[in-house]
């Protein structure tokens, strides 16, 4: 029997087992930010101990830096306290920092991939539950709790349990204005917050085969919501193509080596799942959710459920909690629902391609005055990049805010919130009660639905929108990496 | 390192949610410290304290008889969502033991384990059940980690089953660190001597600050 492009990896990385079924697996990369690792140092001071490899481990400021100038002082005192611990930390462990005010500061998960300090078939872990966005690239990529980031950084390995596999297959072609986005969210939506539980999701079919590396990034990301260990993708020529030539990939006969290893990477015809799960996404159309869990979701032009027709007694509940805390009103239309804000940003949907599905939509466009309407890009290089094309031009004409990085309301740690029973929809991954501030609605979709949503000020659908030509964004001074990664391919090339 | 769990004997409260995520049991704003003392007092924040920190009624761990509890039986996927460590510490300050569910959120099991905290999967009926029995009050469990049992006040006996490496951990309060470094050393250096060139970052990066 053959075997898929994770037992492969797994079986390259694992040193022993414990047990019936534990694995003790060498971590070939490992991704600290400022909030769940300082409980993590602190203990390792205290027992005398030392990272293993502070070569091979990484420290990045995300979660709690503010979005505004960075000239500016970072009012918040534990945020501050928070990230000058991981400044510390990183000295006495001797680690590399991407601190608040470096060129390479971003989301942990957007800025491994476009640094190259996510390749294929390396074991990477976080003390994240979205690790496994790096899956997208064919890394075995886990989100970690803090003991575990602990034992990581004492021992370089982590004892793990070897997760059952599941495909999730997408075919077909996308309909116009319907994104990966709209496919994961459907996928939750259909398999449930715990279908995917003790599986790592590995996307594939037709449609996976043609999605670009960042749009893969946001399916893997959100695989999490539907409750899987992690998930992945075989790597391919537009993997390599987005890492080639980055900081931290390998160069020069490395890179030849690398690539004739990672060919060998391929998910085999006759290899078996536990679980297998299609979706032909001819068919789909925009998602928007409309509760307080990622499953909670509908097509755009649908009717939020009445609680009635759900015939578990829980679900019932669930459903009517959802819809008081939301402030909708059972069976009514989505579409149309006035909001505050929108916010394009997190590690689900903030890298240059999202950004540039924003511009072709607002380009000509404003954002509705009644709306807070925010840009937080991924990444200070997704910003560079983004300026140097000339993007950040059509979004401030557009009368959105352009900010700086870092992972923003998508959680709330830092000022960028929504108030109290304000309603946003947001590209990122988690509509939970309270996530982007005490009690606010989040509305989790695309970054076309958000865009969208901004013009009208209202909950809209962006198949009524027309969008600008990758030419009729005039964009400037681009670059190699630039045109074969991310404009040739929209070009059509 | 945990101490060794072998039994548990309290109070159970029911929690009738499903999907609870770990942003519930511990918001956002508390990840902003800097130790895992005292984390208790925050835990499920916002079901139990308005804006202005002022204590709801209501929350079925701040109803009398139901205080002192600690098991707590709750639904379907508990714990899903952010991987923040946080929400066990959180959990466990406050005075719970174990958590009975049909369903873990997968880091929120492990991070369980890690720290001595009891889940136990019972089915779907069983846990509806037993959260029926438990919201009557005053519903006293005796759980034996080594014999996987959970004995009620009638003495009717309902078998739970946990995997052989979990159960050695709770049973053990293993420092999984020293294990490590003790018994596979060799192994981990091993590796680092085969590991290709090609899976390391680069090393001649100009990165300035
Ligand atoms: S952007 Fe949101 S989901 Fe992503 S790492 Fe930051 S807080 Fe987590």
């Amino acid at each position: 029997m053959g075997r898929t492009v994770f037992e492969k990896i797994w079986d390259d990385h694992v040193l022993a087992k414990r047990g019936e079924d534990q694995y003790l697996l060498y971590v070939d990369r490992h991704l600290t930010h400022e909030v769940t690792s300082p409980i993590a140092f602190e203990s390792l001071r205290a027992q005398g101990r030392r990272v293993r490899r502070p070569d091979l481990t990484f420290a990045i400021m995300d979660h709690n830096v503010p979005t505004v100038d960075r000239a500016l002082p970072v009012r918040d005192q534990h945020s501050r306290e928070q990230m000058k611990a991981l400044a510390r930390n990183a000295r006495d462990f001797s680690l590399t920092l991407f601190d608040y005010f470096s060129p390479w500061q971003g989301i942990v998960h957007v800025v491994g991939p476009e640094l190259g300090l996510t390749v294929p078939g390396i074991t990477l872990v976080c003390g994240d539950s979205h690790t496994s966005t790096h899956g997208a690239l064919g890394a075995l990529a886990v989100g970690i709790g803090t003991s575990e980031g602990m034992h990581v950084f004492a021992t370089q390995s982590i004892w793990l349990k070897k997760p059952k596999l599941m495909e999730v297959r997408y075919e077909g072609v996308f309909p116009s204005h319907t994104t990966p986005k709209d496919a994961i969210l459907y996928t939750i939506r259909e398999l449930g917050t715990g279908g995917m539980i003790g599986h790592v999701a590995e996307f594939r079919g037709d449609a996976v085969k043609r999605m670009s590396a960042e749009e893969r990034m946001t399916i893997c990301n959100m695989a999490i919501e539907g409750g899987a260990r992690t998930a992945i993708v075989e790597p391919d020529e537009k993997v390599y193509s987005y890492i080639e030539g980055t900081p931290y990939a390998p160069s020069g006969e490395d890179w030849e080596e690398a690539k004739r290893y990672w060919d060998t990477l391929k998910t085999e015809h006759d290899a078996r799942y536990d679980k297998s799960y299609t979706l032909n996404v001819s068919g789909l159309e925009p998602q928007i959710t409309w509760g307080t869990n990622p499953a909670m979701c509908i097509g755009v032009s649908e009717n939020v459920p009445e609680p009635s027709q759900f015939d578990d007694a829980s679900q019932r509940r669930a459903a009517e909690r959802a819809l008081s805390y939301m402030g909708l009103k059972p069976g009514q239309k989505i579409e149309g629902t006035p909001v505050d804000a929108v916010f394009i940003g997190s590690c689900t949907n903030a890298r240059l391609s999202d950004l540039i599905l924003v511009a072709r939509l607002v380009k000509g466009r404003r954002v509705s005055p009644n709306v807070r309407a925010m840009i937080v890009p991924g990444s200070m290089l997704v910003k560079r990049r983004a300026e140097r094309l000339g993007l950040h031009r059509v979004f401030l004409e557009s009368g959105f805010d352009w900010r700086n990085s870092g992972c923003s309301m998508c959680i709330a740690m830092n000022e960028d919130r929504l108030g109290q029973g304000e309603r946003g929809v947001l590209t990122s991954n988690r509509n939970f009660e309270n996530r982007a501030g005490p009690g606010s609605r989040v509305h989790l979709a695309s970054p076309l639905t958000a865009a969208a949503t901004a013009v009208e000020g209202r909950i809209a659908d962006p198949r009524r929108y027309s969008l600008a030509s990758i030419d009729e964004l005039e964009l400037e001074w681009t670059s190699p990496w630039l045109e074969r990664n991310i404009l040739k391919p929209l070009r059509g090339g | 390192m945990p101490e060794p769990v072998k039994k548990i004997r309290g109070k159970a409260a029911p929690l009738e949610i499903d999907d609870v995520d770990t942003d519930q049991i511990i918001p956002a704003q508390f990840l902003k410290v800097l130790t895992r003392k005292g984390l208790g007092a925050y835990l499920f924040y916002r079901w139990r304290f308005d804006e202005e920190g002022r204590p709801k009624e209501g929350f079925v761990l701040d109803r009398p008889e139901f205080r002192d509890a600690t098991i707590l039986v709750a639904g379907r996927n508990f714990g899903i969502g952010s991987s923040r460590e946080n929400a066990v510490w959180a959990l466990m300050d406050y005075g719970i033991r174990c958590v009975i569910a049909s369903s873990f959120g997968d880091i929120f099991y492990g991070n369980s384990v890690k720290n001595g905290l009891l889940c136990i999967r019972l089915e779907d009926e069983r846990v509806k059940s037993l959260r029926a029995e438990a919201a009557k009050g005053g519903l006293f469990l005796d759980i034996d980690v080594e014999a996987e049992k959970i004995t009620m006040p009638s003495g009717e006996v309902i078998k739970f089953s946990l995997e052989p490496a979990v159960k050695k951990w709770l049973l053990e309060g293993l420092d999984e660190i020293e294990a490590t470094i003790r018994g596979y050393d060799e192994k981990i250096r091993e590796y680092e001597n085969r590991m290709s060139h090609f899976k390391m970052p680069r090393k001649d990066v100009l990165h300035t600050e």
